[in-house]
C-alpha cells in the first residue's frame, strides 16, 4: 500500500496554517474548492464506527462528526459505547471505547447493525470490533499502534495487517500517530501532547471522505480551547492535516456524498436523550409556572441530566446534589410538598434505594417525577450499557399496594415530550411518575425538529386555596386527585404522613374498611390516568402478526418492520409509551392479532404484564447483552414466527 | 409581625395525643405550643417534619403544616422544602434512633450544609416505638430485649457528632425544664442556619429514670453545668477551668470565681465547644446544658437562592425558545 509522503502542496498548506484565527476557515475552504480531482460516489446511507482507547477521545470525535452530519441535513442515529472505567489499562480490550453513527438520505431508525467503516485507533479497538463487520467493510487503522507489544497485549500472535487475515476487508493502514506528530512538529509540544490530537486527524480524514462541512468543528475547537491557544492550534492542524491526507494521498481514491434526508420543514438540531429530558423538564417548569427542583445523586448513565439542568439556573432551576439517592428523592418530595415540580434522576440501583420514598409519595399523593435511566443489572451490573430490566421494579418495587404511573420514551428526542407528559400526569393526578429511559437513548442522539414554544402543552396547576373546614384527602371526582395544599396557605394547615389516611379527612386511620377503600382509591386513580390510545401501524390491514415494543426498542423494531414490508411481509407494529396505565385499547389490539411478538432488552417483563393483564400468550424476544437490538435480529426473529 | 397575636390554643391541633402517660414528649409539646406564639409567625408559614419513632408523632399535635415522614429521612424532605421555600420556618422533630442510626447520614449533611432547619433531637437513649431495643445513644452494657447480655456498642455523643459535622448551632436542654427549653428554642429560632437541639427526654416505659441525675431536685443542681454566653460555666457545686488544651470540672470551693471559664458560644474555633461536649458522659454527673455553639455562617437555602437570583439579574430570566434553539441548528424548507 503506497502512502505518499507529505507532498509539497500539503507542506505549504501547513506553513500557511500557522496563520490561525479568522483567516483559517477561508484557507480551509480553499482546500475544499480544490477537491475536484478524485471521483465522488453517492451513497444512500453509511454506518461508521470510531473505536479507540478510552483516553483517545472517540466520543468527542463521534460527537463532532455527528454534529457536522446533522447540520448537512442527513437523518441519523448514534450509539456511544464505552467502558465503566474512566481510564482502563491502555491498549487493552477492556479499555475500548466506541461511537457508532448511522446517517442517510432517508429516515434513520437505528445506529446501524454492522458498520460499513471502522476507524480503529489501536489493535485492541480492531480486535474488539472486527466481529461486528461484514466482509467488504472498510477499516482504517492507526498503523503506528500495531507494535509487537500492543499486538501481544490483546492476543494477536501476528500482525493482522500483514498476515492476510483481513483480506476480505478494505484496509487503510495509516500512520496516524506519526503523521499527526510530524504535522505538529513546528509547535512546541511534547510528543505525548502532540499525539493527543490524533483523533482530530482521524476526524479530518473522515470529514474529507464523507464531504462533511468543517466550520462547525473548527468553531467548536476554538471555543473549547479558547484559553489554550497552543492546544487549539494543535487540534486545528491535526484536523486539517487529516482532511488534507484524504485529499492528497493515493490511499484514498474516492470520497462519498450522502444527500440530505427529506425531513418535514422546520428548524432542527441534534439532541441526545439526556439533554432532551433536561429540556423537557425545563419546558414543563415554564409551562406549569412551577419552580423546577431537581434532587439528584450522581450515577451513570443519568448524571448528564443533572449536569444539563445545573447549567440553566436562570430558568429558576434548583439543582441539588444530595448526599445519597434517598436524600435526592426526599428533597424532591419535600420541594413538591412546597409546591415545586419535584424531580429526581437516577438509574436502577438508585431506584432500589428510593423505593421507600416513592411509597411515601404514593401515600402523600403528591406530584413527583422519578427518572430511571436504566442500565444493565442486577446490582452494579453494567453501568455504561443499556437494558430494560427495571420495568417490573418500576411497577412493583415497593412494599404494599403502591401504584405509580410508568411511562417510557421511545427515542432520544422523545425524552423531551415524555418529560412534559410526566409533569402533566404527576401534577394532574398528584402521583409519582416513573420515566423509564435507558442508556441507549440517554446517550444516543438524533436530529430533532425544534417545537414552537406556543405549541407546547399548557401545564397550569391550581393549588388548594384558603378555605374553612379544609379536607386534605377529599378527591376530585374526575381525576381522583386530592388537593395540592402547600404550606403558606392560610386556613388549610393540616398534617400528612406515611400512616394510612382516613378518606376525606386525611387523619390517621387504622380502620379495616377505610384501608381497603384507600388502597383501591389509589389504584383506581392511577388506573384512571388519561393516556392516548395505542396507535397501530398496519398499512395493509392484512397483518396477522404484531410487533409490540416499549421504550428504546422503537428504532430497531421500526427498522425491522420496514425491511420486512419491503420483502413483501405483512406485519403490524405498535409501541407503548404508557405502561401504567396501559392504553385503554391495548386489550383490543392484542386480540386482533393472532401472534404478538414482544422484543425487550430483558427476560420478558412486558410479556409478563401483558399475559397477566390480558391473558394473551405473547411471544417474547429477549436479549440482555447491554446493547440495543439490531434490525436484522428482529427481522430474523419475526421471520421465524411468520414462517417457522 | 407585631400584629400577629396567637395563643397556645391556636397551635394545638384537634388530635388526641397518644404518647404513654408520663412520657417526656408531653412537656416538650406543651412547651413548644406555648413558645410558638412568641415567634410572631403565622401558623401557615410554620412546618414540622418528622421521621419515625415516638417523637415523630409530634407534628400531628400542632396546628401548623406538618409531615410525619419515613424513618430517618425527615431532614431530606425538610431540605428540599427549605431550599425551595425560604419563606417558611421549618422544624425537624426526630429521636436518637431516627436521627443518629437510620438517618445519621442525613443529619450530618444537613448540619454541614447549614440548611435553615431547627432540628429537635429527642434523646431517650432507647427505641421506644419498637418496644425497647438499645439505641445509638444507649450506654455501653445496657440490657435490653436485643442485648440480653448487655450492649457492646460505644454510644454517640450527639453534641460531639453535630460539631464534627460543622454545625453552626448546637444546644442541649432537658424535657422537664420548661424555662430552659423555651430559652433554648428562642436561641435556636433566632439562629439563621441549621440548629440542633438535643433534648434529654425520659421514656417512662422502656428507659425510665435515664436522666434522673439531671432532673431530680437532689442531684440536678450539682449535675447541670449552665452554659450562658458571657457567664462563668458552673453548676451549684462545680465549675469549669482550663486544663492544658482541655477543660476540667472542679469543685467551686477549690478555685476563685475569676478562674472559671467564661462561656463564649460565638467562639469560631469548634474545638472549644467540642471540649465542652466531652464533659458529659453516660453517667451524667456533669452535664453542660445550654447553647454550646452559635456562630454565623450563610444558610444553604439562602446561598442557593442567591446564586439563582444573581444569574437572573446578570443574564435575565431564561427564554425557553432560545434554549431549544441553542447550539448547532439548521433549517429544512
Amino acid at each position: 500500500m503506497a502512502i505518499k509522503p507529505l507532498c509539497h502542496s500539503q507542506k505549504s498548506d501547513l506553513e500557511q496554517g500557522e496563520n490561525l484565527g479568522e483567516g483559517a476557515s477561508l484557507f480551509f475552504s480553499k482546500w475544499q474548492d480544490e477537491r475536484v480531482a478524485k471521483p465522488v460516489l453517492s451513497l444512500n446511507q453509511v454506518t461508521i464506527r470510531f473505536a479507540g482507547d478510552s483516553g483517545d477521545g472517540m466520543q468527542l470525535t463521534g460527537d463532532r462528526f455527528t454534529m457536522d452530519t446533522a447540520s448537512l441535513g442527513n437523518d441519523l442515529s448514534t450509539l456511544p459505547n464505552f467502558p465503566a472505567e474512566i481510564r482502563a489499562p491502555q491498549g487493552t480490550l477492556l479499555g475500548v471505547s466506541s461511537f457508532q453513527l448511522h446517517f442517510a438520505d432517508h429516515l434513520v431508525q437505528t445506529p446501524g447493525d454492522a458498520p460499513d467503516i471502522l476507524v480503529a485507533m489501536n489493535p485492541a479497538a480492531l480486535k474488539a470490533n472486527i466481529g461486528d463487520l461484514q466482509r467488504g467493510a472498510t477499516i482504517i487503522v492507526d498503523k503506528d499502534e500495531f507494535t509487537t507489544r500492543n499486538l501481544t497485549r490483546v492476543g494477536y500472535l501476528q500482525n493482522p495487517l500483514e498476515d492476510g487475515s483481513l483480506e476480505s476487508y478494505k484496509i487503510h493502514a495509516v500512520p496516524l500517530t506519526s503523521l499527526t506528530v510530524a504535522a505538529l512538529s513546528q509547535l512546541s509540544l511534547s510528543r505525548k501532547e502532540a499525539e493527543r490530537s490524533k483523533n482530530m486527524f482521524a476526524l479530518g480524514l473522515l470529514t474529507w471522505m464523507y464531504h462533511r462541512p468543517t466550520a462547525s468543528t473548527e468553531n467548536f475547537l476554538k471555543v473549547k480551547f479558547s484559553k489554550k491557544p497552543e492546544i487549539l492550534e494543535a487540534n486545528l492542524l491535526a484536523y486539517r492535516t487529516g482532511w488534507n491526507y484524504g485529499e492528497t494521498t493515493e490511499d484514498f481514491s474516492v470520497s462519498y456524498e450522502i444527500a440530505p434526508a427529506k425531513m418535514p420543514p422546520g428548524r432542527y438540531r441534534n439532541i441526545s436523550g439526556n439533554t432532551a429530558m433536561a429540556y423537557g423538564l425545563i419546558a414543563a417548569s415554564q409551562r406549569s409556572g412551577l419552580k423546577l427542583f431537581l434532587g439528584s445523586y450522581p450515577i451513570t448513565p443519568a448524571s448528564d441530566i443533572l449536569h444539563e439542568l445545573s447549567k440553566h439556573k436562570k430558568f429558576g432551576v434548583i439543582s441539588f446534589q444530595a448526599e445519597d439517592e434517598i436524600a435526592a428523592i426526599g428533597s424532591a418530595l419535600g420541594a413538591s410538598y412546597g409546591g415545586s415540580l419535584g424531580i429526581t434522576t437516577t438509574s436502577g440501583p438508585g431506584v432500589a434505594l428510593k423505593s421507600e420514598m416513592i411509597g411515601l409519595g404514593v401515600m402523600l399523593e403528591l406530584p413527583l417525577i422519578i427518572i430511571d435511566v436504566q442500565r444493565g443489572g442486577p446490582s452494579t451490573g453494567l453501568p455504561t450499557k443499556t437494558e430494560q430490566a427495571d420495568l417490573l421494579q418500576a411497577m412493583f418495587g415497593r412494599n404494599g399496594e403502591s401504584p405509580v404511573a410508568v411511562i417510557a420514551p421511545s427515542s432520544p428526542s422523545d425524552c423531551f415530550a415524555i418529560a412534559m407528559e410526566a409533569a402533566r400526569i404527576a401534577t394532574t393526578y398528584r402521583v409519582p411518575v416513573i420515566i423509564l429511559s435507558d442508556g441507549y437513548i440517554a446517550n444516543g442522539s438524533e436530529p430533532w425538529k425544534i417545537p414552537e414554544v406556543d405549541s407546547l402543552p399548557d401545564l397550569h396547576v391550581e393549588f388548594a386555596k384558603s378555605q374553612e373546614n379544609f379536607q386534605p384527602y377529599l378527591r376530585d371526582p374526575k381525576t381522583l386527585a386530592r388537593p395540592w395544599a402547600i404550606p403558606g396557605t392560610k386556613g388549610i394547615e393540616h398534617r400528612i404522613g406515611g400512616l394510612e389516611k382516613a378518606d376525606v379527612t386525611g387523619e390517621i386511620s387504622y380502620e379495616a374498611t377505610n384501608h381497603d377503600l384507600m388502597v383501591r382509591a389509589r389504584a383506581a386513580k392511577v388506573a384512571g390516568i388519561e393516556v392516548p390510545n395505542l396507535a397501530v401501524d398496519d398499512p395493509t390491514g392484512e397483518a396477522d402478526v404484531l410487533l409490540l415494543g416499549w421504550g428504546s426498542t422503537f428504532g430497531p423494531i421500526a427498522s425491522a418492520v420496514e425491511m420486512l414490508r419491503n420483502n413483501g411481509e405483512h406485519i403490524a407494529q405498535a409501541h407503548l409509551r404508557y405502561i401504567n396505565p396501559f392504553p385503554r385499547n391495548l386489550g383490543d389490539v392484542l386480540k386482533k392479532y393472532s401472534k404478538v411478538i414482544v422484543p425487550e432488552m430483558n427476560l420478558g417483563q412486558l410479556s409478563m404484564l401483558l399475559r397477566s393483564q390480558y391473558l394473551k400468550d405473547v411471544i417474547g424476544y429477549n436479549m440482555v447483552r447491554g446493547l440495543p437490538f439490531t434490525t436484522s435480529e428482529i427481522v430474523e426473529a419475526t421471520m421465524e414466527v411468520l414462517h417457522g | 409581625m407585631a400584629d400577629i397575636t396567637l395563643t397556645k390554643k391556636d397551635f394545638t391541633s384537634d388530635q388526641e395525643v397518644r404518647w404513654c402517660p408520663g412520657c417526656g414528649d408531653y412537656s416538650i409539646l406543651s412547651t413548644m405550643q406555648s413558645y410558638l406564639p412568641e415567634l410572631g409567625i403565622e401558623r401557615e408559614n410554620i412546618v414540622f417534619i418528622s421521621g419515625i419513632g415516638c417523637s415523630s408523632r409530634f407534628p400531628y399535635y400542632l396546628n401548623t403544616f406538618g409531615m410525619h415522614s419515613i424513618h430517618g429521612r425527615a431532614p431530606t424532605i425538610a431540605t428540599g422544602l427549605a431550599i425551595s421555600r425560604p419563606d417558611l420556618t421549618i422544624f425537624v422533630v426526630t429521636g436518637d434512633g431516627d436521627a443518629l442510626s437510620i438517618g445519621g447520614n442525613h443529619l450530618i449533611h444537613s448540619l454541614r450544609r447549614n440548611i435553615e432547619l431547627k432540628i429537635l433531637l429527642f434523646n431517650n437513649r432507647i427505641y421506644g416505638l419498637t418496644k425497647g431495643q438499645y439505641s445509638p445513644t444507649s450506654e455501653q452494657g445496657k440490657i435490653t430485649k436485643s442485648t440480653p447480655l448487655g450492649s457492646l456498642d460505644t454510644p454517640f455523643n450527639p453534641i460531639s457528632l453535630a460539631l464534627g459535622a460543622e454545625a453552626s448551632f448546637v444546644a442541649r436542654t432537658v424535657d422537664s425544664d420548661r424555662k430552659h427549653l423555651t430559652e433554648t428554642l428562642r436561641a435556636a429560632t433566632a439562629h439563621k442556619g441549621s440548629a440542633l437541639i438535643e433534648i434529654y427526654q425520659n421514656c417512662p416505659i422502656f428507659n425510665d429514670g435515664a436522666f434522673d441525675m439531671v432532673t431530680d431536685k437532689e442531684t440536678k443542681g450539682g449535675a447541670l453545668l449552665q452554659l450562658v454566653h458571657g457567664q462563668p460555666i458552673k453548676s451549684e457545686t462545680h465549675g469549669l477551668v482550663h486544663s492544658g488544651a482541655s477543660l476540667k470540672v472542679v469543685e467551686l470551693a477549690s478555685v476563685p470565681e475569676s478562674e472559671l471559664v467564661v462561656h463564649d458560644a460565638h467562639n469560631p474555633d469548634p474545638a472549644y465547644a467540642f471540649a465542652l461536649s466531652r464533659l458529659s458522659s453516660s453517667a451524667l454527673d456533669h452535664v453542660p446544658v445550654g447553647v454550646f455553639r452559635d456562630v454565623e455562617r450563610s444558610g444553604y437555602g439562602s446561598l442557593v437562592n442567591s446564586q439563582v437570583g444573581e444569574i437572573i439579574a446578570a443574564q435575565g430570566a431564561g427564554d425557553i425558545g432560545k434554549l431549544l434553539n441553542s447550539g448547532d441548528t439548521w433549517s429544512v424548507d
